[in-house]
């Protein structure tokens, strides 16, 4: 019963396909599992929006939206109505093509993402080698899109939000390889199935899940602060500073394209997320032994949206930083720490099964920690700032 | 395959064409991103994933950003109002042509000097990376020195000297 709930999409679509010759069985296999992706993120995208508002607006002490459907839940609905009928304004000085090409480029390039997720047993959609490579250059495709958005419009605000974006994608992206490294590192293999079947090992009820391990526990902070750099989210939504530049490299879009940008960063965040429990939480496997039955797709979505609860979460928290605290952080604390991290998990790698690694590699980990923090911390002087392209 | 591979290697030289011929840089900028994302599905069609998502990566995620920026910063960005073809271009043509016929000439003959070479070697990112750090460890080192060397260079060259130093 619970095997078949486990197995119940791949079931389905063998049942889709035992009715077709066999000459298109795997072309529709494709095309089925494609057309499940292109659906279900966008339905989960229209929920979020949903669910931030409401988030936010709790921690903000308001209400949030509550006059479409019970308890607000049509929204996205009506958002979506608005932003289809609504006039797509493209400037006269906007460079037409890049300017049509910019949204398609950056949701295509997101959407690619999802291809090498495994999202339950035997689910994911292209089961490749350098899975794991291909999602970090489809990832580093994207920046391309955010810098053609930013420049076909013709705006400063778009031109200066675009480059902000760029420079901070390009800044955090090396962390977020960094990080993900060390998982590499440990479970020697580029392919995410393979990732995940090295954490799906239980000793009694507990997990072997990376997340608990010094350099795991580490190399997951790491990660988290670098995928919410690279998808823009608070506290590092530089690009989209309402305050300074309108909206950023988007502020030149209306209707429809606006809305494909919106998906884009949704959609970016699902998959950086689903990355990040992939490597870390242990993707689809169960946090205990003894619920290993219930269906492997749940535990994949449950981490999925408990990462995008912690991102709202941040979002309705922390003050965005400034440009330079931003880039500061990335190259002076973040980067260091993330390759030191590295050679422990090397060290971790070559200790042996044994408790000693255990300590070592704590003790390691809080000492780097502490240490670079302090240095890093000693020469700073709180005086007035100069800017070098500002004065 | 060869109905793909005629597509991409048209792709692939047509944005290389425009990104020489075009007028406004960034535009150019953007076609040779076209040449990078074709070379990097040639390289998947033969089967090399690691060497095409590393082609991805580097040239489209690095290299075109790079190259967009220093358009950008310098500002270059603005289309020149008269032809863009230098006084040497024919010089250039016969350079490029030169080059060309040296690697097409390196390519074809490669068959007759490693007879011993299969037909499809295959190259798993595992043997690659066993490569690197081993039988090629040496040189791998070399690029890293280089590159080191050549990015401190560059942030020496940039920095900003304060006054009254």
């Amino acid at each position: 019963m619970f095997a078949t709930l486990d197995q119940i999409f791949i079931i389905l679509r063998n049942l889709v396909l035992g009715y077709l010759p066999e000459v298109v069985r795997p072309y529709v296999s494709v095309v089925l599992s494609v057309v499940c992706i292109v659906a279900v993120f966008p339905g989960l995208f229209a929920l979020t929006t949903v669910f931030e508002r409401k988030g936010i607006a709790r921690i903000q002490n308001r209400l949030g939206p509550n006059r479409v459907g019970p308890f607000g839940l049509l929204q996205p609905i009506a958002d979506g109505i608005k932003s289809l009928t609504k006039e797509d304004i493209v400037p006269t000085t906007a460079n037409g093509a890049i300017h049509f090409l910019a949204p398609l480029v950056l949701v295509v390039a997101v959407f690619m993402g999802f291809a090498v997720l495994p999202m339950g047993r035997n689910m994911v959609l292209v089961d490749m080698d350098c899975a794991l490579l291909f999602y970090f250059a489809m990832g580093a495709s994207s920046e391309l899109a955010v810098f053609m958005a930013g420049w076909s419009s013709r705006n400063k605000y778009s031109l200066l939000g675009a480059m902000r974006a760029v420079a901070q994608m390009i800044s955090y992206e090396v962390i977020l390889l960094l990080s993900g490294l060390a998982v590499v590192m440990i479970s020697g293999s580029l392919s995410l199935t393979k990732i995940v079947e090295a954490q799906n090992v239980y000793t009694g009820w507990f997990p072997h899940w990376f997340i608990f391990t010094p350099w795991g526990l580490a190399g997951f902070v790491m990660y988290a602060i670098a995928a919410t750099a690279e998808t823009n989210r608070s506290p590092f939504d530089l690009p989209e500073g309402e305050s300074e530049l309108v909206a950023g490299y988007h502020t030149e879009y209306s209707g429809f394209k606006f809305a494909l940008f919106f998906l884009g960063e949704y959609l970016a965040m699902f998959s950086i997320s689903g990355l990040g429990a992939t490597l870390f939480l242990g993707g689809w496997s169960a946090p205990f032994s003894f619920l290993s039955w219930v269906p492997s797709w749940i535990w994949f979505f449950s981490k999925l949206m408990l990462s995008i609860f912690v991102f709202i979460w941040m979002r309705g928290t922390l003050p965005r930083l400034r440009q330079d605290q931003l880039m500061n952080f990335a190259w002076k604390f973040v980067l260091p720490f993330t390759l030191y991290n590295l050679m422990v998990t090397a060290l971790w790698r070559f200790m042996g099964d044994g408790w000693e690694r255990w300590v070592a590699c704590t003790a390691l980990v809080i000492a780097g920690y502490v240490l670079l923090g302090r240095i890093s911390m000693r020469r700073e002087h709180f005086g007035p700032r100069s800017y070098r392209y500002a004065e | 395959m060869s109905i793909v591979f005629w597509f991409i290697s048209a792709i692939t030289i047509a944005g290389a064409l425009f990104a020489v011929i075009l007028k406004n840089t960034v535009h150019c900028a953007l076609a040779l991103t076209v040449a990078f994302a074709g070379l990097a599905l040639l390289f998947l069609g033969l089967d090399a994933q690691f060497a095409g998502f590393t082609e991805i990566m580097v040239y489209i995620g690095a290299v075109a950003i790079l190259v967009v920026f220093a358009i950008l910063l310098t500002r270059g960005s603005e289309t020149p109002k008269g032809s863009v073809y230098s006084r040497y271009s024919l010089t250039g043509l016969v350079a490029a042509a030169g080059v060309f016929a040296v690697f097409g000439w390196t390519v074809l003959e490669s068959a007759r000097s490693f007879p011993n070479v299969q037909e499809t070697p295959s190259a798993t990112a595992k043997e690659i990376g066993y490569a690197l750090v081993g039988r090629y460890v040496l040189p791998l080192e070399i690029v890293a020195l280089l590159l080191t060397v050549a990015t401190i260079g560059a942030v020496i060259v940039a920095m900003h000297e304060k006054e009254g130093k």
